[in-house]
């Protein structure tokens, strides 16, 4: 955790191929992750970003490629082995996903209860000190359904973190946010990356966020279904020439020959 | 995390310096490999700092850390803040960077959390509660069935909210889909009762009556009962799972938002499909039962199938049909309609989903019997 400062690469994607049948999402994807790095997967809706960060989280395995954590090919694992590496994830689904027939607090403390022999004290001490990270405090003990966007999403980070994960998947962590809520999760998400080490996987297309937090990414096409351009999204909004990725960074329709500068 | 080697136990030990008191942190605080220090170290370590102005810390000897620290360090913060004990100041320059950081973040928010026991309530304020609840539901299943029935006349018009390809739909869901199960449940019965029947009348002779038996039982009885029993379980249940998952999806407050009246879309067309499936289930019903009964007659006893359609017919008059009828309609909507009911006033959530199908079903048998029960007082009184 805060004290693994090695300088390598947390996570390493190589020649992955996602399908699904016959329909290819993504080929030839290579990437890697630098430990306590916060890297983005970029690119425009429907370019299969969510599909790549299931393929990493191990909800889909692809069709061709490996996905190596910590230098362990995650997919050729068997499954007990993959649990076990999966265990140092920390996902955080687009809604929250929460468990809607679980209070908040219950939500936090299933991950510790099944993977962990804590007692029943420790485990509710944790999940307060988790809630209060997130600034949940308070709500411990209401239900999902009660919660408004931006707290579900607090809650389901909260979940991300019951184990002390070595890395966090985010999925759109800002989507559907509010400017103040969205700019107050990436504070967040900063914090947590800085107190606790860990390394961060963002999937998004919100370009203030991504300016402001990662500092490193890759970035989808959906039309040629692979990677056009590596980097920090800073730098590709500041020196990339793929038209694509310009479009995109200066939120232009691709095509349009008029280089208006924006940001 | 893959920990090379063993982990250490988590450790701490104070050393005084006149006013000062220092806090010296080893080993590795890992949650899951050396579990958490309690609240009864926190108090120790005050304890054994008693009378110092000053904890200062020093984290040199630390190992790895996670969760576990900081809520040791979280822990020993609250007890120092806490009212009533001596003032001790904390040094935190000697934690490290990151967990101050956490520190900071989770102090921020970290409001202590609200009262989360609900208030205990007295057994009166108990019964009262329950009492307006149920008077409540009483209300509201009246003001379901009359709008239902107000808008059914309305849909007879064309004039209701909704789509004939949901009407369709839900027909052909619960008519034809519901065939084999309906066969299967009444051949059953039929053939049951020609067997008990029958090893009874044998005693007298007057095996022939087997089919007067069989006939008046299915016809009045159970055909148009054990229908709706399995209506209830197979449709009833699933207006009410479908409905609660519309309502966790806020399907039907989208449908509200636009105008579209729930009742119209939602329960019309179910109670419709229901009232229209259930009187052509019951006929299905009756000869399938008849059947059964003719078999198993046929088997157990040296009766033809001329002189066993011929008793049947005798025994059963085109009112015993009516009556089986009637009741099949009236279960039907009863089915439909406490599927819908308890679907639209289901929670949000998954857990929920599984109550509403649940208690349809049972309402929906329930409700069955207790109707057929008033049927049959209603039909003696009236010598039917």
């Amino acid at each position: 955790m805060a004290q693994d400062q090695k300088d390598d690469d947390r996570l390493r994607v190589d020649g992955l191929r996602l399908a699904f049948g016959e329909r290819v999402i993504q080929r030839d994807l290579g990437f890697s992750v630098r430990n306590g790095s916060i890297f983005a997967v970029m690119g425009g809706s429907g370019c299969g970003k969510s599909t790549v960060l299931k393929a990493m989280v191990g909800l889909l395995r692809p069709a061709a490629g490996t996905v190596l954590v910590d230098d362990e090919d995650y997919w050729s694992a068997d499954d007990a082995r993959r649990s076990e590496i999966g265990r140092r994830f920390g996902v955080l689904f687009q809604n929250g996903a929460l468990w809607s027939s679980m209070t908040v607090a219950e939500n936090v403390a299933l991950p510790l209860q099944m993977f962990t022999s804590l007692d029943a004290a420790s485990i509710d001490t944790l999940v307060r000190l988790k809630l209060s990270l997130v600034g949940m405090g308070a709500a411990g003990q209401r239900m999902p359904s009660e919660l408004s966007g931006g707290m579900r999403k607090r809650a389901g980070l909260a979940r991300a973190l019951a184990l002390d994960p070595g890395i966090l998947f985010f999925d759109e962590p800002s989507a559907g946010l509010d400017p103040i809520t969205s700019k107050r999760l990436d504070d967040l998400i900063l914090e947590l990356r800085d107190g606790l080490g860990a390394t961060v996987v963002i999937v998004s297309h919100e370009l203030p966020s991504l300016f402001t937090i990662c500092d490193d990414g890759v970035f989808l096409d959906a039309e040629t279904r692979t990677a056009i351009a590596h980097g920090s999204p800073r730098d590709l909004r500041d020196h990339c020439d793929h038209p694509t990725v310009r479009a995109f960074m200066a939120r232009e329709r691709p095509g349009s020959t008029d280089q208006k500068e924006k940001a | 995390m893959t920990a090379a080697a063993p982990p250490l136990p988590a450790a701490w030990r104070l050393e005084r310096r006149g006013p000062e008191a220092e806090l010296r942190l080893t080993g590795d605080w890992i949650a899951r490999e050396t579990g958490l220090r309690d609240a009864a170290a926190v108090r120790q370590v005050l304890a054994e700092a008693d009378g110092a102005a000053r904890l200062r810390f020093d984290a040199s000897g630390l190992g790895r850390w996670d969760s576990a620290f900081v809520a040791f360090l979280r822990a020993l913060r609250e007890a120092v803040a806490a009212p009533g004990t001596q003032r001790l100041e904390l040094d935190e320059a000697g934690l490290p960077d990151a967990a101050r950081r956490l520190l900071t973040l989770a102090a921020e928010s970290g409001a202590a959390a609200a009262g989360t026991t609900p208030p205990r309530t007295g057994f009166l304020t108990l019964v009262g509660n329950r009492a307006i609840a149920a008077w409540a539901e009483v209300v509201a299943v009246a003001a379901l069935i009359g709008e239902t029935l107000l808008r059914g006349g309305a849909a007879l018009g064309g004039r209701a909210r909704m789509r004939a390809t949901d009407v369709w739909q839900l027909i052909r869901e619960a008519g034809p889909g519901a065939l084999a199960i309906v066969a299967i449940v009444n051949g059953l019965v039929g053939g049951i009762l020609a067997f008990v029947g029958a090893v009874q009348l044998r005693r007298f002779g007057a095996e022939i009556y087997v089919a007067d038996l069989v006939g008046i039982a299915m016809v009045r009885e159970m055909a148009a009962v054990m229908t709706a029993i399995v209506m209830a379980g197979r449709t009833g249940g699933a207006y009410a799972a479908h409905i609660a998952t519309m309502q966790g999806n806020e399907e039907i407050d989208a449908l509200q938002a636009l105008g579209i009246p729930t009742n119209d879309y939602l329960v019309l067309p179910r109670v419709l499909a229901l009232v229209l499936m259930m009187p052509l289930l019951y006929l299905y019903a009756c000869a399938i039962g008849l059947f059964g009964g003719l078999v198993v007659g046929m088997a157990t006893l040296d009766l033809t199938a001329t002189a066993y359609l011929v008793e049947t017919q005798q025994a059963i008059a085109g009112k015993q049909f009516l009556f089986g009828l009637v009741k099949s309609i009236t279960f039907g909507a009863l089915v439909a309609l406490a599927g819908c009911h308890i679907g639209l006033k289901a929670g949000r959530s998954a857990a929920d989903v599984g109550r509403a199908a649940t208690s349809a079903v049972v309402a929906g048998i329930i409700g069955v019997i207790a109707l057929d029960a008033i049927f049959a007082v209603c039909a003696d009184a009236l010598k039917f």
